[in-house]
């Protein structure tokens, strides 16, 4: 192994790292500010829930899998006429945030809707009993208790698109696994690609890592 | 007094049969009395509890709370009503990532008392009913299903309701525990004059605290009595259950004129609080029998 091209690299590689970052650094925030809401509104207008309209939910539901269901690569050119229209570019790391941040909205919702299913009914229950407004009871109890979990939804949720985000090459988009595509693969630059790798998984242990431990810290139903 | 007048509620059930819980039922609960609900499971008792606040809409029939007609509030009026409902549950329901103090604060939120201070105050108070007072910081996890159900008491209580309606409230817990917390429902009882009304299916709870007595039966209510009349000679119930409580034996009075002259010193330990209510009872009675909870936890402890 050549440590000469892994120093050659190191501008690249700098480079790329900000890029992984400002492309995750944009989405998953985005994605938990808007994914929430949309999670929450998927839980509680489902029949059954605290306010359920089926019709105009079966609509939503339907739009959230069909977006879940595009092959990322496939929804990143897809979008190109929006993403220009946000960004004003259809390339680079700005033109990648805009598709990663659209698949990971109704990823993220779909395990918000996971986390306050598993909520259980009762403290729903008694907090209608109390007279709460739907609002109340969302902000009052079910985000309270669903936290852990949600950190933990974040979690995974960073980690998958860290790995999405390798695919942003293909519109010039950049980040550490495009790296590792591009000199690793495409060049034969193994000790290159090796090196990538490595960071991302030492990026990915790094998220897992906290974002486990914010989850537990959070979590308050063992007894410290 | 609470009221309900020919309520049914009825569940749809996809292309089956719809499902009757509750079956024409009518029933009127004095203010301040204590009103047991007996049955067996799926006899559509915690349906009519739900019913009194709503939580379940009947399908047919009125729901009167003193003056107000709850089956005919809007959604606002219904909200504001329930803050003076109280309601506890045999699965306690409270919120597991808030602490003792905040989840009896969060039905003084949700009647909207904006002022944290005066939120904590209340919640201090009203814990201090149930004797939680060391325990204020700790998280549910930390505490026994018995310290459970009385922050669920608390949190019902923090609002000063009218009413307080109990589904299966002991069902979860031991018989000493069970001994405990119906001693504070009756002692609430007593002390603030609430209304309570408590869904079972443990004989022990009806004998221990109700008044007034109805059973169900496939929805319906099949037999009404007072309490009372299981000690008197010759009454005759016309339910399984109804018999059952009178063959038992008689009713252990809750807290009531005699008892609460001898106070409630709720510090003591729960056999010996309880005892204090029970002496009389068992004084009075010309033959006394054995209530089988209490008997069953003196003779575990000693």
């Amino acid at each position: 192994m050549s440590f000469d091209i892994i120093l050659d690299r190191l501008p690249e590689i700098n480079q790329a790292m900000l890029e992984t970052f400002a492309m995750i650094g944009v989405a998953i925030p985005l994605a938990v500010l808007l994914g929430t809401p949309l999670g929450i509104w998927l839980w509680s207008h489902a029949p059954g829930g605290l306010k359920p309209t089926p019709k105009s939910h079966a609509v939503v539901s339907a739009l959230v899998n069909m977006v879940r269901s595009f092959p990322f690569l496939i929804l990143l050119i897809a979008i190109i006429p929006f993403t220009r229209l946000i960004v004003g570019t259809s390339v680079g790391t700005a033109a990648v945030i805009v598709p990663l941040t659209i698949n990971a909205i109704p990823y993220f919702a779909r395990l918000v809707e996971q986390n306050i299913t598993q909520l259980g009914t009762g403290a729903v229950e008694a907090s209608r009993a109390m007279g709460a407004t739907r609002g109340q009871i969302i902000r009052n109890v079910l985000l309270v208790d669903a936290k852990p979990a949600i950190i933990g939804s974040i979690t995974i949720t960073t980690v998958s698109f860290i790995s999405y985000s390798a695919m942003s090459g293909l519109v010039g988009g950049g980040g550490i696994g495009d790296l590792a595509i591009r000199y690793g693969y495409y060049r034969y630059e193994t000790e290159t690609m090796i090196v990538a790798c490595v960071l991302m998984v030492i990026l990915v242990t790094v998220v897992q890592y906290s974002g486990t431990r914010a989850a537990r810290w959070t979590d308050k139903r063992v007894s410290a | 007094m609470i009221s309900l007048r020919r309520v049914s509620t009825t569940f749809a059930s996809g292309a089956k049969e719809p499902i009757v819980a509750v079956d024409d039922v009518s029933l009127e609960i004095p203010d301040g009395s204590i009103q047991g609900i007996i049955g067996f499971s799926g006899a559509g008792k915690s349906t009519l509890l739900r019913n009194i606040n709503l939580l379940e809409r009947p399908t047919a029939g009125q729901v009167w709370v003193g003056d107000t007609e709850l089956t005919g509030l809007n959604a606002e009026g219904l909200r504001r009503a329930r803050h003076q409902i109280g309601m506890i549950f045999q699965g306690f329901n409270l919120v597991n990532n808030l602490t003792v103090l905040q989840n009896v604060e969060l039905s003084l939120k949700f009647a909207g008392v904006k002022d944290k201070t005066q939120r904590r105050r209340r919640a201090a108070e009203a814990l201090e009913i149930v004797d939680i007072t060391d325990k204020t910081k700790n998280y549910p996890a930390q505490l026994s299903g018995g310290q459970k159900q009385r922050v669920a008491i608390a949190r019902a209580l923090a609002t000063k309701p009218q009413v307080l309606l109990c589904d299966e409230p002991t069902s979860a817990l031991d018989p000493f525990t069970t001994a405990t917390v119906l001693q504070y429902l009756a002692d609430i009882n007593t002390e603030f004059g609430i209304t309570v009304v408590i869904v079972t299916h443990e004989m022990e709870v009806i004998k221990a605290l109700a008044d007034n007595v109805a059973v169900m039966e496939q929805g319906r209510v099949v037999e009404k009595f007072a309490a009372a009349e299981l000690c008197r000679e010759g009454f005759a119930p016309t339910t399984s259950i109804g018999r059952y409580l009178v063959s038992d034996g008689i009713s252990v009075r809750r807290a009531g004129a005699e008892a609460s002259q001898g106070g409630f010193d709720p510090t003591a330990e729960g056999v010996q609080h309880y005892d204090r209510h029970v002496d009389p009872v068992r004084r009075d009675s010309a033959a006394p029998r054995e209530n089988k909870i209490f008997a069953a936890v003196e003779g575990g402890l000693r």
